[in-house]
């Protein structure tokens, strides 16, 4: 049922099996595991579970901590992909290397790094501590830093990508018309994007919601204050798998249910993922 | 003629993460006979006439790191030919992996709970202890808070490291809380000793109760303060053979060697009791 790849297009005849037989184990590969925890979730006691798990507050958290850490993505995100897009300058090149590190670096090693760089005793870390009091480690604010280091990389590639393809045609009007660079972006460049923009949050948000690596070494653990789901699930997992899979399914209903819910409107082949593909 | 085959070497030693010099052929001798024999012989602090060869996984808690690193070592030059790859962590995480059928040989616990769980799941033979452990306060050297005693952690604002409830370092710590009827709340639970003596050493944590002997395997980066020993936890490590050992003469033989005196020497100098 689920077996038969993409063939879609219109007045084609069937794929050919060299593609079609990889493509149906790579869709066999990709399902399987989640089809699994379906199955062998623990479906009677899932409410009592998912209370004594709290899973709730665990959720709640991760809610919130994606959400502000793609909020702050969006902010910076969104002109850094600009200025990488458009800057003449020569030295654009090896800043795209280096701010879309994160994208490949373990998330273990960033939050290593993170640690360093803010931590109580860390480079920068140490006057934000001294002058303000604020430490970021084992604070909710650390959980938004860490998934914000790694998730912004999708958003600043998508945007990107979408700025490169764009026609460049409107802003030169624009510009010819008289519009200050700045009014140019606000008004013709970001609304040419703007579908680029909400595929890329959506990435963004989606990475942020399952970071594990950065976080549980930046941020610690402590259930109602830096343990997001991923990180409950790791701990259930090592004395009480049954919870362990009852709150992934938690997060696999989000996930679902957000793609499902953003994929006709923003996540149409075409517009978003085109540009998702530069991944 | 029983050679563990190539793939069961390159799962054992993919498994513990750990880049093993997968040297040629081996063979671990006739394993069936003569297990006491040889482990007699490895008590004796191996005889060089041992025909041990061949490669082991060992789970070990996170706070034996030090001392079975040593022990593998004095176990390897003992018996040449012989290769032991450790795999450290949270007990909890290590008895997941014994009774999930991961090819590994030798499972050393920082408490008899786990070890139960693997025990129960038929998944270890008899367990026998080989050391035990205590608990104290590590703080980072210039300890930052001024803590100068137990009850110290409860103050607000002081930032405390626990393990998390289900390894043994955090069991114990929470009833050493308990025990002197303090309420602490703790900044992090962290999944297993190393992991909570790091945020020490890195002076990110104010103060963390952990093993005495982790406070003096971290040496002068950390300051240790006691725990009065009417309040203090003390955690068994006991050491089993997996029944899904492939090399169950070899495994018996490193077993033995943790229990014999000379890796003794190694854990009481670093810091473990006589069980």
């Amino acid at each position: 049922m689920i077996g038969k790849g993409p063939r879609r297009r219109t007045g084609e005849r069937a794929t050919p099996w060299p593609l079609a037989v990889p493509a149906a184990l790579a869709v066999a590969f990709l399902l399987l595991p989640l089809l699994a925890m379906v199955v062998r979730a623990p479906w009677r006691d899932l409410p009592r579970i998912l209370v004594e798990a709290q899973a709730l507050s665990a959720l709640r958290l991760s809610l919130v901590c994606a959400t502000a850490a793609t909020a702050i993505c969006l902010v910076v995100g969104v002109p850094l992909a600009w200025v990488l897009a458009r800057s003449p300058s020569r030295w654009v090149t090896p800043l795209r290397g280096l701010v879309t590190l994160p994208l490949v670096l373990p998330p273990v090693v960033g939050g290593v790094a993170l640690l360093i760089a803010f931590g109580r005793r860390g480079i920068a870390g140490q006057y934000l501590y001294a002058a303000f009091g604020i430490q970021l480690p084992f604070t909710t604010a650390g959980v938004v830093v860490a998934e914000t280091f790694v998730a912004m990389p999708f958003l600043v590639v998508t945007v990107e990508g979408a700025l490169r393809s764009a026609d460049t045609g409107l802003e030169e009007a624009a510009a010819i018309l008289g519009a200050r660079r700045f009014t140019t972006f606000r008004r013709v460049t970001l609304p040419l994007v703007a579908p680029s923009v909400a595929a890329g949050s959506v990435l963004c948000w989606a990475r942020a919601l399952g970071e594990f690596g950065a976080t549980i070494t930046f941020a610690g653990n402590l259930p109602g204050v830096t343990q997001t789901l991923p990180l409950a699930v790791y701990g259930a997992f090592e004395n009480d798998p049954p919870a362990a899979v009852a709150l992934s399914l938690v997060l696999l209903a989000v996930c679902v249910g957000v793609l499902a819910l953003l994929r006709d409107r923003w996540l149409r082949p075409g517009w978003g993922s085109q540009t998702g593909t530069a991944l | 003629m029983r050679s563990p085959t190539p793939t069961v070497a390159v799962l054992a030693s993919t498994a513990a993460l750990v880049l093993a010099g997968c040297g040629g052929s081996s063979s671990t001798g006739s394993s069936s006979s003569g297990t006491s024999s040889l482990a007699a012989a490895a008590r004796s602090s191996a005889s060089p006439t041992s025909t041990l060869t061949g490669q082991i996984t060992v789970l070990a808690a996170s706070s034996l790191t030090d001392a079975f690193t040593k022990i593998g070592k004095q176990f390897e030059s003992a018996n040449p030919g012989t290769k032991v790859t450790f795999n450290f962590g949270s007990s909890a995480a290590l008895a997941n992996l014994a009774t999930q059928g991961a090819p590994v040989d030798v499972f050393a616990s920082a408490s008899p709970k786990n070890m139960a769980t693997v025990v129960a799941a038929k998944a270890a033979k008899t367990p026998t202890t080989f050391a035990k452990n205590s608990m104290e306060i590590a703080v980072p050297a210039d300890n930052p808070a001024h803590i100068t005693q137990l009850s110290d952690l409860a103050k607000p604002g002081v930032k405390v490291a626990l393990c998390v409830a289900q390894a043994p370092c955090g069991v114990a710590a929470d009833t050493v809380l308990k025990n002197a009827k303090l309420t602490v709340k703790p900044a992090t639970r962290e999944a297993d000793v190393t992991a909570t003596m790091a945020k020490v050493t890195l002076g990110e944590v104010d103060a963390a109760i952990v093993y005495i002997t982790d406070v003096k395997a971290a040496g002068s980066k950390v300051k240790g303060i006691e725990i009065p020993a009417a309040v203090n936890a003390t955690t068994s490590y006991p050491i089993a053979v997996l029944t899904g050992t492939h090399t169950p003469a070899l495994s018996q033989a490193f077993a033995d060697f943790v229990l014999s005196g000379k890796a003794g020497q190694v854990l009481t100098g670093d810091g473990f009791a006589k069980p």
